[in-house]
Protein backbone atom coordinates (compact mmCIF):
# COMPACT_ATOMS: atom_id res chain seq x y z
CA UNK A 1 0.00 0.00 0.00
CA UNK A 2 1.65 3.07 -0.95
CA UNK A 3 1.35 5.58 1.76
CA UNK A 4 3.67 8.27 -0.35
CA UNK A 5 0.22 8.76 -2.44
CA UNK A 6 -1.93 11.77 -1.24
CA UNK A 7 -3.75 11.47 1.72
CA UNK A 8 -7.04 9.52 2.18
CA UNK A 9 -9.19 9.24 5.26
CA UNK A 10 -8.19 6.22 7.32
CA UNK A 11 -10.91 4.45 6.03
CA UNK A 12 -10.66 4.95 2.59
CA UNK A 13 -7.06 3.24 3.07
CA UNK A 14 -8.15 0.05 3.84
CA UNK A 15 -11.36 0.17 1.76
CA UNK A 16 -10.05 -3.12 0.10
CA UNK A 17 -9.78 -5.10 2.79
CA UNK A 18 -13.34 -4.43 3.99
CA UNK A 19 -15.36 -6.78 1.60
CA UNK A 20 -14.61 -8.75 -0.79
CA UNK A 21 -16.56 -9.53 -4.02
CA UNK A 22 -15.47 -13.12 -5.15
CA UNK A 23 -16.76 -12.51 -8.83
CA UNK A 24 -15.87 -9.43 -11.36
CA UNK A 25 -19.38 -10.16 -13.01
CA UNK A 26 -22.01 -8.83 -9.97
CA UNK A 27 -23.47 -11.85 -9.58
CA UNK A 28 -22.29 -12.44 -5.99
CA UNK A 29 -22.54 -10.23 -3.66
CA UNK A 30 -21.59 -10.20 -0.20
CA UNK A 31 -24.16 -9.87 2.37
CA UNK A 32 -22.15 -7.99 4.36
CA UNK A 33 -22.35 -4.67 2.24
CA UNK A 34 -25.86 -4.83 4.04
CA UNK A 35 -25.09 -4.01 7.48
CA UNK A 36 -21.25 -2.94 7.76
CA UNK A 37 -21.13 0.01 9.50
CA UNK A 38 -17.81 0.42 7.87
CA UNK A 39 -19.32 0.11 4.32
CA UNK A 40 -21.55 2.86 5.19
CA UNK A 41 -19.21 5.32 6.42
CA UNK A 42 -17.29 4.61 3.35
CA UNK A 43 -20.15 5.26 1.36
CA UNK A 44 -20.95 8.23 3.18
CA UNK A 45 -17.38 9.53 1.77
CA UNK A 46 -17.24 8.32 -1.59
CA UNK A 47 -20.90 8.08 -2.89
CA UNK A 48 -22.76 11.06 -0.89
CA UNK A 49 -19.93 13.58 -0.90
CA UNK A 50 -18.40 11.98 -3.65
CA UNK A 51 -18.81 12.61 -7.57
CA UNK A 52 -22.42 12.18 -7.76
CA UNK A 53 -25.88 14.03 -7.65
CA UNK A 54 -28.40 13.70 -4.83
CA UNK A 55 -32.01 14.32 -5.51
CA UNK A 56 -33.07 17.18 -2.94
CA UNK A 57 -36.59 18.44 -4.50
CA UNK A 58 -38.81 18.83 -6.84
CA UNK A 59 -38.91 23.04 -8.00
CA UNK A 60 -42.80 22.42 -7.37
CA UNK A 61 -41.91 22.07 -3.80
CA UNK A 62 -40.20 25.49 -3.24
CA UNK A 63 -41.71 27.26 -6.12
CA UNK A 64 -41.70 30.79 -4.72
CA UNK A 65 -38.63 33.10 -3.37
CA UNK A 66 -37.96 32.52 0.19
CA UNK A 67 -39.53 28.82 -0.06
CA UNK A 68 -37.39 26.45 1.29
CA UNK A 69 -37.21 22.64 2.53
CA UNK A 70 -35.02 20.33 4.92
CA UNK A 71 -33.68 17.59 3.46
CA UNK A 72 -30.42 15.41 3.41
CA UNK A 73 -27.61 14.05 1.34
CA UNK A 74 -26.64 11.03 3.19
CA UNK A 75 -26.56 11.70 6.72
CA UNK A 76 -25.54 15.58 6.03
CA UNK A 77 -28.99 17.53 7.15
CA UNK A 78 -29.34 19.85 3.85
CA UNK A 79 -31.69 23.17 3.05
CA UNK A 80 -32.64 23.95 -0.42
CA UNK A 81 -33.93 27.24 -0.75
CA UNK A 82 -35.29 29.55 -3.79
CA UNK A 83 -33.62 32.97 -3.66
CA UNK A 84 -34.83 35.97 -4.79
CA UNK A 85 -34.15 36.05 -8.15
CA UNK A 86 -35.62 32.73 -8.60
CA UNK A 87 -31.98 30.93 -8.97
CA UNK A 88 -32.03 27.56 -6.38
CA UNK A 89 -29.25 27.18 -2.93
CA UNK A 90 -28.27 24.32 -1.03
CA UNK A 91 -26.30 24.57 2.03
CA UNK A 92 -25.80 22.08 5.06
CA UNK A 93 -27.98 22.62 7.61
CA UNK A 94 -24.91 23.81 10.07
CA UNK A 95 -24.69 27.20 11.66
CA UNK A 96 -20.93 28.01 10.84
CA UNK A 97 -20.90 29.37 14.35
CA UNK A 98 -20.55 26.21 16.69
CA UNK A 99 -22.54 23.70 14.35
CA UNK A 100 -25.77 23.98 15.37
CA UNK A 101 -28.87 23.23 12.93
CA UNK A 102 -29.88 26.70 11.77
CA UNK A 103 -32.61 25.81 10.04
CA UNK A 104 -35.75 23.97 11.83
CA UNK A 105 -38.23 23.45 10.22
CA UNK A 106 -39.22 20.89 7.46
CA UNK A 107 -40.49 23.51 4.88
CA UNK A 108 -41.99 27.30 4.94
CA UNK A 109 -40.50 30.35 3.36
CA UNK A 110 -37.98 32.74 4.98
CA UNK A 111 -35.82 35.93 4.03
CA UNK A 112 -33.44 35.16 6.79
CA UNK A 113 -32.36 32.06 8.63
CA UNK A 114 -31.50 32.40 12.23
CA UNK A 115 -29.71 30.16 14.38
CA UNK A 116 -31.73 29.83 17.99
CA UNK A 117 -28.25 29.49 19.78
CA UNK A 118 -26.46 33.20 19.20
CA UNK A 119 -28.59 34.28 16.28
CA UNK A 120 -26.47 34.13 13.65
CA UNK A 121 -28.25 35.10 10.59
CA UNK A 122 -27.90 34.23 7.11
CA UNK A 123 -29.56 34.41 3.63
CA UNK A 124 -31.51 32.53 1.67
CA UNK A 125 -28.31 31.60 0.12
CA UNK A 126 -26.54 30.60 3.16
CA UNK A 127 -24.93 33.75 3.58
CA UNK A 128 -23.58 35.01 7.31
CA UNK A 129 -25.64 38.80 7.26
CA UNK A 130 -25.79 39.42 11.21
CA UNK A 131 -23.70 38.20 14.22
CA UNK A 132 -25.27 39.95 17.81
CA UNK A 133 -22.44 41.52 19.46
CA UNK A 134 -20.08 41.30 16.63
CA UNK A 135 -18.55 45.00 17.38
CA UNK A 136 -18.46 44.39 21.27
CA UNK A 137 -20.77 45.25 24.09
CA UNK A 138 -20.77 46.93 27.50
CA UNK A 139 -16.87 45.56 28.00
CA UNK A 140 -17.29 42.72 25.86
CA UNK A 141 -14.67 43.27 23.74
CA UNK A 142 -16.84 41.75 20.01
CA UNK A 143 -15.27 39.56 17.29
CA UNK A 144 -11.69 39.36 16.77
CA UNK A 145 -10.18 42.41 14.08
CA UNK A 146 -9.57 39.41 11.69
CA UNK A 147 -13.05 38.16 11.64
CA UNK A 148 -14.54 37.76 8.27
CA UNK A 149 -18.14 37.41 7.92
CA UNK A 150 -17.67 36.04 4.17
CA UNK A 151 -15.80 33.50 5.58
CA UNK A 152 -18.20 32.22 7.50
CA UNK A 153 -21.22 31.32 5.96
CA UNK A 154 -23.07 27.83 5.37
CA UNK A 155 -21.47 25.54 4.02
CA UNK A 156 -22.16 25.49 0.03
CA UNK A 157 -23.55 22.15 -2.08
CA UNK A 158 -23.30 22.18 -6.20
CA UNK A 159 -27.02 22.78 -7.18
CA UNK A 160 -28.61 21.99 -10.12
CA UNK A 161 -32.23 21.20 -11.77
CA UNK A 162 -33.01 19.45 -14.80
CA UNK A 163 -36.18 19.77 -15.87
CA UNK A 164 -37.72 20.30 -12.53
CA UNK A 165 -36.24 17.51 -10.20
CA UNK A 166 -33.29 19.65 -8.17
CA UNK A 167 -30.09 17.66 -7.47
CA UNK A 168 -26.72 18.31 -5.58
CA UNK A 169 -23.38 17.30 -4.87
CA UNK A 170 -20.66 18.17 -2.74
CA UNK A 171 -18.22 17.42 -5.28
CA UNK A 172 -16.46 20.15 -7.44
CA UNK A 173 -15.24 17.45 -9.97
CA UNK A 174 -17.93 15.85 -10.01
CA UNK A 175 -19.26 16.65 -13.93
CA UNK A 176 -22.32 18.91 -14.36
CA UNK A 177 -25.91 17.21 -13.89
CA UNK A 178 -26.84 17.06 -17.27
CA UNK A 179 -23.25 14.93 -17.95
CA UNK A 180 -24.35 12.80 -14.69
CA UNK A 181 -27.34 12.06 -16.19
CA UNK A 182 -26.56 11.24 -19.53
CA UNK A 183 -27.97 10.58 -22.86
CA UNK A 184 -29.70 7.76 -21.60
CA UNK A 185 -31.63 8.73 -18.63
CA UNK A 186 -32.28 12.45 -19.53
CA UNK A 187 -35.36 11.32 -22.16
CA UNK A 188 -37.16 9.39 -19.24
CA UNK A 189 -37.02 12.62 -17.40
CA UNK A 190 -38.00 14.63 -20.06
CA UNK A 191 -40.97 12.02 -21.16
CA UNK A 192 -42.50 12.77 -17.62
CA UNK A 193 -41.25 16.18 -16.98
CA UNK A 194 -42.57 17.57 -20.52
CA UNK A 195 -44.69 20.19 -18.81
CA UNK A 196 -45.14 22.01 -15.65
CA UNK A 197 -46.14 19.76 -12.72
CA UNK A 198 -47.44 20.72 -9.30
CA UNK A 199 -46.58 19.28 -6.15
CA UNK A 200 -49.64 17.22 -4.49
CA UNK A 201 -47.88 16.39 -0.97
CA UNK A 202 -45.51 13.31 0.25
CA UNK A 203 -45.96 10.00 2.49
CA UNK A 204 -43.13 8.19 3.70
CA UNK A 205 -42.12 4.74 4.61
CA UNK A 206 -39.49 3.74 7.11
CA UNK A 207 -37.51 0.06 6.26
CA UNK A 208 -35.46 -1.89 8.85
CA UNK A 209 -33.44 -2.35 6.01
CA UNK A 210 -30.16 -1.51 4.02
CA UNK A 211 -30.52 1.43 1.60
CA UNK A 212 -28.82 -0.46 -1.49
CA UNK A 213 -31.60 -3.46 -1.43
CA UNK A 214 -34.39 -0.98 -2.22
CA UNK A 215 -31.94 -0.17 -5.32
CA UNK A 216 -31.78 -3.13 -6.21
CA UNK A 217 -35.46 -4.28 -5.83
CA UNK A 218 -36.39 -1.25 -8.56
CA UNK A 219 -34.33 -3.04 -10.85
CA UNK A 220 -35.41 -6.42 -10.12
CA UNK A 221 -37.61 -7.36 -12.89
CA UNK A 222 -38.03 -10.83 -11.77
CA UNK A 223 -40.11 -10.05 -8.87
CA UNK A 224 -42.87 -7.69 -9.79
CA UNK A 225 -45.36 -10.02 -11.03
CA UNK A 226 -44.26 -13.03 -8.40
CA UNK A 227 -43.67 -10.49 -5.55
CA UNK A 228 -46.80 -7.84 -5.92
CA UNK A 229 -49.42 -9.98 -6.08
CA UNK A 230 -52.50 -7.48 -6.35
CA UNK A 231 -51.08 -7.42 -9.70
CA UNK A 232 -52.05 -10.90 -10.39
CA UNK A 233 -54.52 -12.00 -8.35
CA UNK A 234 -56.66 -8.81 -10.20
CA UNK A 235 -54.94 -9.36 -13.65
CA UNK A 236 -53.48 -6.00 -13.72
CA UNK A 237 -50.05 -7.13 -14.65
CA UNK A 238 -48.31 -10.45 -15.81
CA UNK A 239 -45.24 -11.00 -16.52
CA UNK A 240 -45.90 -12.96 -19.64
CA UNK A 241 -47.77 -9.99 -20.81
CA UNK A 242 -46.30 -7.02 -20.45
CA UNK A 243 -43.46 -6.18 -22.85
CA UNK A 244 -40.30 -4.25 -21.07
CA UNK A 245 -37.60 -2.50 -21.89
CA UNK A 246 -34.97 -1.62 -19.71
CA UNK A 247 -31.36 0.56 -20.06
CA UNK A 248 -28.57 1.32 -17.97
CA UNK A 249 -26.43 4.53 -17.02
CA UNK A 250 -22.93 4.41 -18.77
CA UNK A 251 -21.55 3.37 -15.12
CA UNK A 252 -24.21 1.21 -14.14
CA UNK A 253 -25.92 3.06 -11.21
CA UNK A 254 -28.47 4.38 -13.08
CA UNK A 255 -31.31 2.06 -14.59
CA UNK A 256 -34.73 3.06 -16.85
CA UNK A 257 -37.22 0.53 -16.97
CA UNK A 258 -40.33 1.26 -19.06
CA UNK A 259 -43.81 -1.49 -19.23
CA UNK A 260 -46.15 -1.48 -22.17
CA UNK A 261 -48.75 -3.50 -21.07
CA UNK A 262 -51.38 -6.14 -23.03
CA UNK A 263 -53.79 -8.05 -21.96
CA UNK A 264 -53.36 -11.29 -20.97
CA UNK A 265 -55.45 -14.00 -23.33
CA UNK A 266 -53.92 -17.15 -22.19
CA UNK A 267 -55.59 -17.29 -18.68
CA UNK A 268 -52.89 -17.00 -16.80
CA UNK A 269 -51.04 -20.11 -18.05
CA UNK A 270 -47.43 -19.83 -17.31
CA UNK A 271 -48.67 -19.16 -13.84
CA UNK A 272 -50.65 -21.83 -13.26
CA UNK A 273 -48.08 -24.68 -14.92
CA UNK A 274 -45.09 -23.11 -12.55
CA UNK A 275 -47.82 -23.28 -9.63
CA UNK A 276 -46.90 -19.75 -9.09
CA UNK A 277 -49.08 -18.70 -4.87
CA UNK A 278 -49.85 -15.56 -5.91
CA UNK A 279 -51.91 -16.61 -8.56
CA UNK A 280 -55.28 -16.59 -7.86
CA UNK A 281 -57.96 -16.74 -11.17
CA UNK A 282 -61.32 -14.88 -11.14
CA UNK A 283 -61.13 -12.63 -8.18
CA UNK A 284 -61.95 -9.40 -9.41
CA UNK A 285 -62.03 -5.26 -7.54
CA UNK A 286 -66.05 -4.28 -6.63
CA UNK A 287 -64.78 -0.67 -8.09
CA UNK A 288 -62.06 -1.44 -10.45
CA UNK A 289 -61.60 2.68 -12.00
CA UNK A 290 -59.00 2.19 -9.81
CA UNK A 291 -56.97 0.47 -12.59
CA UNK A 292 -58.36 2.63 -15.35
CA UNK A 293 -55.66 4.51 -17.48
CA UNK A 294 -56.17 7.85 -18.86
CA UNK A 295 -54.17 8.04 -21.50
CA UNK A 296 -52.05 11.12 -21.23
CA UNK A 297 -48.09 10.34 -21.99
CA UNK A 298 -48.00 7.39 -24.81
CA UNK A 299 -48.58 3.89 -24.82
CA UNK A 300 -46.09 3.12 -21.31
CA UNK A 301 -48.01 1.72 -18.58
CA UNK A 302 -45.02 2.06 -16.31
CA UNK A 303 -41.20 4.03 -16.02
CA UNK A 304 -39.25 3.31 -12.69
CA UNK A 305 -35.94 4.99 -13.27
CA UNK A 306 -33.47 5.10 -10.76
CA UNK A 307 -31.13 7.63 -10.57
CA UNK A 308 -28.82 6.88 -8.42
CA UNK A 309 -28.28 7.57 -5.64
CA UNK A 310 -31.38 9.49 -4.36
CA UNK A 311 -34.05 9.18 -6.39
CA UNK A 312 -36.55 7.17 -7.86
CA UNK A 313 -38.76 8.82 -10.59
CA UNK A 314 -41.90 6.40 -11.10
CA UNK A 315 -44.75 6.74 -13.37
CA UNK A 316 -47.62 3.93 -13.24
CA UNK A 317 -50.45 4.62 -15.66
CA UNK A 318 -51.16 7.91 -14.34
CA UNK A 319 -50.02 7.79 -10.65
CA UNK A 320 -46.76 10.15 -11.23
CA UNK A 321 -44.48 10.21 -7.92
CA UNK A 322 -39.97 10.93 -7.55
CA UNK A 323 -39.30 8.61 -4.94
CA UNK A 324 -36.41 10.05 -2.22
CA UNK A 325 -33.92 7.32 -0.97
CA UNK A 326 -32.55 8.41 2.71
CA UNK A 327 -30.01 6.25 4.26
CA UNK A 328 -30.28 6.44 8.15
CA UNK A 329 -27.66 4.18 8.78
CA UNK A 330 -26.71 0.67 7.48
CA UNK A 331 -29.49 -1.08 8.96
CA UNK A 332 -32.69 1.51 7.78
CA UNK A 333 -33.92 3.98 5.53
CA UNK A 334 -36.52 6.23 4.54
CA UNK A 335 -38.15 6.35 1.33
CA UNK A 336 -39.95 9.34 0.49
CA UNK A 337 -43.10 9.38 -2.28
CA UNK A 338 -43.37 12.69 -3.41
CA UNK A 339 -46.41 13.23 -5.56
CA UNK A 340 -47.38 15.35 -8.67
CA UNK A 341 -49.76 16.20 -11.22
CA UNK A 342 -49.76 18.64 -13.94
CA UNK A 343 -50.84 22.26 -13.64
CA UNK A 344 -53.22 22.00 -16.30
CA UNK A 345 -54.45 18.64 -14.95
CA UNK A 346 -58.65 19.01 -15.24
CA UNK A 347 -60.37 18.01 -11.73
CA UNK A 348 -60.78 14.74 -12.57
CA UNK A 349 -58.03 13.59 -13.68
CA UNK A 350 -56.63 15.51 -10.06
CA UNK A 351 -59.02 13.04 -8.34
CA UNK A 352 -57.71 9.93 -10.49
CA UNK A 353 -54.28 10.70 -9.29
CA UNK A 354 -55.39 11.10 -6.01
CA UNK A 355 -57.34 7.86 -6.04
CA UNK A 356 -54.29 6.32 -7.62
CA UNK A 357 -52.25 6.90 -4.88
CA UNK A 358 -53.47 3.37 -3.43
CA UNK A 359 -51.25 1.92 -5.12
CA UNK A 360 -48.14 3.30 -4.45
CA UNK A 361 -46.43 4.35 -0.78
CA UNK A 362 -46.80 2.87 2.38
CA UNK A 363 -49.70 1.37 2.08
CA UNK A 364 -49.27 0.86 -2.09
CA UNK A 365 -51.50 -2.22 -3.41
CA UNK A 366 -48.69 -2.53 -5.89
CA UNK A 367 -45.59 -1.70 -3.72
CA UNK A 368 -46.19 -2.20 -0.48
CA UNK A 369 -44.66 -5.63 -0.18
CA UNK A 370 -40.79 -4.18 -1.01
CA UNK A 371 -40.38 -3.22 1.95
CA UNK A 372 -41.41 -6.58 3.02
CA UNK A 373 -38.82 -8.02 1.01
CA UNK A 374 -35.70 -5.86 1.39
CA UNK A 375 -36.91 -6.47 5.19
CA UNK A 376 -36.64 -10.09 4.64
CA UNK A 377 -33.41 -9.74 3.38
CA UNK A 378 -31.61 -7.70 6.13
CA UNK A 379 -33.36 -10.01 8.88
CA UNK A 380 -32.44 -13.11 7.00
CA UNK A 381 -28.86 -12.05 6.48
CA UNK A 382 -27.95 -10.75 9.36
CA UNK A 383 -25.22 -12.77 11.29
CA UNK A 384 -23.95 -14.11 7.67
CA UNK A 385 -21.28 -11.04 7.02
CA UNK A 386 -19.84 -13.46 4.26
CA UNK A 387 -22.64 -15.18 2.38
CA UNK A 388 -23.49 -14.50 -0.75
CA UNK A 389 -26.45 -13.44 -2.32
CA UNK A 390 -26.66 -14.75 -6.15
CA UNK A 391 -27.95 -13.07 -9.11
CA UNK A 392 -27.58 -15.28 -11.72
CA UNK A 393 -30.98 -14.87 -13.75
CA UNK A 394 -30.06 -14.43 -17.27
CA UNK A 395 -26.03 -14.66 -16.74
CA UNK A 396 -26.00 -16.61 -20.01
CA UNK A 397 -27.22 -14.13 -21.72
CA UNK A 398 -25.59 -11.27 -20.61
CA UNK A 399 -25.57 -9.14 -23.74
CA UNK A 400 -28.82 -9.63 -24.97
CA UNK A 401 -30.98 -6.51 -24.39
CA UNK A 402 -34.39 -7.61 -24.99
CA UNK A 403 -33.59 -10.91 -22.40
CA UNK A 404 -32.30 -8.69 -19.99
CA UNK A 405 -35.28 -6.35 -20.09
CA UNK A 406 -37.50 -10.02 -19.33
CA UNK A 407 -37.35 -11.58 -16.04
CA UNK A 408 -33.57 -11.33 -15.27
CA UNK A 409 -31.15 -10.21 -12.92
CA UNK A 410 -29.18 -8.49 -15.39
CA UNK A 411 -29.30 -4.51 -13.95
CA UNK A 412 -28.70 -5.92 -10.45
CA UNK A 413 -25.16 -6.78 -11.45
CA UNK A 414 -24.88 -3.86 -13.58
CA UNK A 415 -25.38 -1.97 -10.09
CA UNK A 416 -23.27 -3.78 -8.36
CA UNK A 417 -20.28 -3.11 -10.56
CA UNK A 418 -20.76 0.10 -10.69
CA UNK A 419 -21.53 0.29 -7.14
CA UNK A 420 -17.71 -1.75 -6.73
CA UNK A 421 -16.30 0.83 -8.84
CA UNK A 422 -17.40 3.91 -7.57
CA UNK A 423 -16.79 2.91 -4.14
CA UNK A 424 -13.36 1.23 -4.92
CA UNK A 425 -13.36 -1.86 -3.35
CA UNK B 1 -85.71 15.29 26.47
CA UNK B 2 -83.73 18.33 27.39
CA UNK B 3 -80.28 19.19 25.80
CA UNK B 4 -77.79 17.53 28.31
CA UNK B 5 -79.49 14.55 28.10
CA UNK B 6 -79.79 14.53 24.37
CA UNK B 7 -76.46 15.25 23.90
CA UNK B 8 -75.39 12.64 26.63
CA UNK B 9 -76.96 10.19 24.30
CA UNK B 10 -75.88 11.50 21.71
CA UNK B 11 -72.38 10.87 23.17
CA UNK B 12 -73.29 7.54 23.82
CA UNK B 13 -74.34 6.51 20.74
CA UNK B 14 -71.32 8.06 18.58
CA UNK B 15 -68.57 6.26 20.99
CA UNK B 16 -70.67 3.18 19.96
CA UNK B 17 -70.57 3.23 16.72
CA UNK B 18 -66.80 4.31 17.46
CA UNK B 19 -66.00 1.74 20.01
CA UNK B 20 -67.31 -1.17 17.16
CA UNK B 21 -65.22 0.37 14.62
CA UNK B 22 -62.12 -0.03 16.94
CA UNK B 23 -63.41 -3.53 17.86
CA UNK B 24 -64.07 -4.83 14.31
CA UNK B 25 -60.53 -3.95 13.29
CA UNK B 26 -58.91 -5.19 16.37
CA UNK B 27 -60.31 -8.64 16.75
CA UNK B 28 -59.93 -9.00 12.60
CA UNK B 29 -63.41 -8.69 11.68
CA UNK B 30 -62.47 -6.47 8.72
CA UNK B 31 -65.28 -8.50 6.59
CA UNK B 32 -68.02 -6.57 8.84
CA UNK B 33 -65.79 -2.93 8.76
CA UNK B 34 -67.82 -1.80 5.43
CA UNK B 35 -71.28 -2.09 6.83
CA UNK B 36 -69.95 0.79 9.38
CA UNK B 37 -70.12 3.44 6.29
CA UNK B 38 -72.26 4.57 3.93
CA UNK B 39 -72.36 3.49 0.43
CA UNK B 40 -71.55 6.90 -0.73
CA UNK B 41 -68.49 7.23 2.14
CA UNK B 42 -64.89 8.60 2.21
CA UNK B 43 -62.26 6.82 4.08
CA UNK B 44 -58.79 8.56 3.95
CA UNK B 45 -55.76 7.93 5.65
CA UNK B 46 -53.53 11.10 5.26
CA UNK B 47 -50.63 12.58 6.89
CA UNK B 48 -51.05 15.61 9.30
CA UNK B 49 -48.29 17.01 7.42
CA UNK B 50 -49.94 16.87 3.81
CA UNK B 51 -53.21 17.94 5.83
CA UNK B 52 -51.55 21.37 7.21
CA UNK B 53 -50.56 22.21 4.13
CA UNK B 54 -53.51 21.98 2.35
CA UNK B 55 -52.01 18.92 0.08
CA UNK B 56 -54.42 16.34 -0.89
CA UNK B 57 -52.45 12.65 -1.17
CA UNK B 58 -52.69 10.62 1.47
CA UNK B 59 -51.73 7.21 1.96
CA UNK B 60 -55.31 5.10 1.12
CA UNK B 61 -58.37 6.56 -0.20
CA UNK B 62 -61.45 4.64 -0.12
CA UNK B 63 -64.05 6.73 -2.17
CA UNK B 64 -67.15 4.13 -1.88
CA UNK B 65 -67.92 1.59 0.31
CA UNK B 66 -66.94 -0.61 -2.47
CA UNK B 67 -62.90 0.26 -2.41
CA UNK B 68 -63.07 -0.17 1.19
CA UNK B 69 -64.16 -3.78 0.49
CA UNK B 70 -61.45 -3.87 -2.10
CA UNK B 71 -59.30 -3.15 -0.03
CA UNK B 72 -60.16 -5.80 2.48
CA UNK B 73 -60.28 -8.11 -0.08
CA UNK B 74 -56.59 -7.40 -1.48
CA UNK B 75 -55.61 -7.72 2.11
CA UNK B 76 -56.88 -11.57 2.42
CA UNK B 77 -56.08 -12.48 -1.07
CA UNK B 78 -53.09 -10.46 -2.35
CA UNK B 79 -50.94 -8.55 -0.41
CA UNK B 80 -48.11 -10.13 1.55
CA UNK B 81 -47.30 -8.78 4.95
CA UNK B 82 -46.05 -10.03 8.22
CA UNK B 83 -48.78 -10.82 10.71
CA UNK B 84 -49.72 -8.03 13.22
CA UNK B 85 -52.22 -6.96 15.77
CA UNK B 86 -53.44 -3.69 16.12
CA UNK B 87 -54.87 -2.30 19.71
CA UNK B 88 -56.12 1.07 19.14
CA UNK B 89 -56.53 3.39 22.10
CA UNK B 90 -58.35 6.82 21.89
CA UNK B 91 -59.19 10.05 23.64
CA UNK B 92 -60.62 13.64 23.38
CA UNK B 93 -63.73 13.18 21.56
CA UNK B 94 -65.27 16.09 20.58
CA UNK B 95 -68.65 16.33 18.25
CA UNK B 96 -70.89 19.15 17.05
CA UNK B 97 -74.20 18.01 15.05
CA UNK B 98 -75.15 19.97 12.16
CA UNK B 99 -79.20 19.20 12.14
CA UNK B 100 -80.68 16.30 13.20
CA UNK B 101 -79.39 13.36 11.45
CA UNK B 102 -75.48 14.78 10.85
CA UNK B 103 -72.62 14.84 13.25
CA UNK B 104 -69.27 15.99 12.85
CA UNK B 105 -66.82 14.44 15.17
CA UNK B 106 -63.14 14.14 15.98
CA UNK B 107 -61.10 12.21 18.58
CA UNK B 108 -57.38 11.34 19.04
CA UNK B 109 -56.29 7.73 18.40
CA UNK B 110 -53.37 5.53 18.84
CA UNK B 111 -52.23 2.17 17.39
CA UNK B 112 -49.94 -0.16 19.19
CA UNK B 113 -48.98 -2.61 16.84
CA UNK B 114 -47.73 -6.11 17.49
CA UNK B 115 -45.31 -8.01 15.36
CA UNK B 116 -44.25 -11.86 15.03
CA UNK B 117 -40.61 -10.85 17.48
CA UNK B 118 -43.28 -10.42 20.23
CA UNK B 119 -42.77 -6.38 20.31
CA UNK B 120 -45.60 -3.96 20.71
CA UNK B 121 -44.66 -0.35 19.30
CA UNK B 122 -46.54 2.43 19.19
CA UNK B 123 -47.13 2.64 15.12
CA UNK B 124 -49.68 5.10 14.13
CA UNK B 125 -50.83 8.02 16.59
CA UNK B 126 -53.40 11.11 15.01
CA UNK B 127 -56.52 12.32 14.97
CA UNK B 128 -59.81 11.01 13.29
CA UNK B 129 -62.36 13.60 11.56
CA UNK B 130 -65.83 12.34 11.10
CA UNK B 131 -68.70 12.75 9.30
CA UNK B 132 -71.46 10.33 10.91
CA UNK B 133 -75.01 10.17 9.54
CA UNK B 134 -78.30 8.68 10.79
CA UNK B 135 -79.02 5.85 8.28
CA UNK B 136 -82.13 3.27 9.01
CA UNK B 137 -79.35 0.86 10.48
CA UNK B 138 -78.06 3.30 12.90
CA UNK B 139 -75.10 6.16 13.02
CA UNK B 140 -72.77 5.44 10.20
CA UNK B 141 -69.41 6.65 8.58
CA UNK B 142 -70.33 9.38 5.55
CA UNK B 143 -66.64 9.84 5.94
CA UNK B 144 -63.59 9.19 7.82
CA UNK B 145 -59.82 10.37 7.68
CA UNK B 146 -57.85 9.55 10.00
CA UNK B 147 -54.93 12.39 10.21
CA UNK B 148 -51.84 10.95 11.32
CA UNK B 149 -48.64 12.33 13.01
CA UNK B 150 -46.30 9.60 12.74
CA UNK B 151 -45.63 10.43 9.42
CA UNK B 152 -42.81 7.54 9.28
CA UNK B 153 -44.63 4.77 8.29
CA UNK B 154 -43.02 1.80 9.77
CA UNK B 155 -42.42 -1.27 7.06
CA UNK B 156 -45.75 -0.84 5.41
CA UNK B 157 -49.50 -0.40 6.32
CA UNK B 158 -52.02 -2.93 4.94
CA UNK B 159 -54.91 -2.48 7.77
CA UNK B 160 -56.90 0.21 7.75
CA UNK B 161 -56.79 2.39 11.23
Amino acid sequence: MDHSASPQSPVATHAEQLVYFPRSDGSRIPYKVYSSPEIYRLEQERIFHGPVWSFLALEAEIPHPGDFKGTFVGDAPVVVTRNGDASLSAWVNRCAHRGAMVCRAARGNAKTHICAYHQWSYDTRGKLRGIPFRNGVKGSAGMPADFDPTNHGLEQLRVDSYRGAIFATFSTSAPSLYDYLGPNMRPGLDRIFHKPIVYLGCSRQYSKSNWKLYHENVRDNYHASLLHAFFSTFNLFRATTTRTEVINGERGLHNYTRGFHTQDTTGGAAYKQDGVSSFKDGLRLQDPSLLSMISELDDGTFQIQAIFPQLVLQQIQNSLVARQILPKGPTNFELIFHFFGYTDDTPEMRLHRIKLANLVGPAGLVSMEDMLATELVQFGTTGSEDALSIADMCRDAPDDPQIASSISETYIRHFWRGYQELMGL
Amino acid sequence: MDTTLQELMLWYELHRLQERYISVIDTDRLEELPELFTEDCVYEIVPKENADLGLPIGIMHCFGRAMLSDRITALRNANIFEPHTYRHLTAGLEFTPIGRDTVDMQCNYVVVQTLTDGESRVYQSGRYFDRIVRTAEGWRYQSKRAIYDTSRVQTLLVTPV
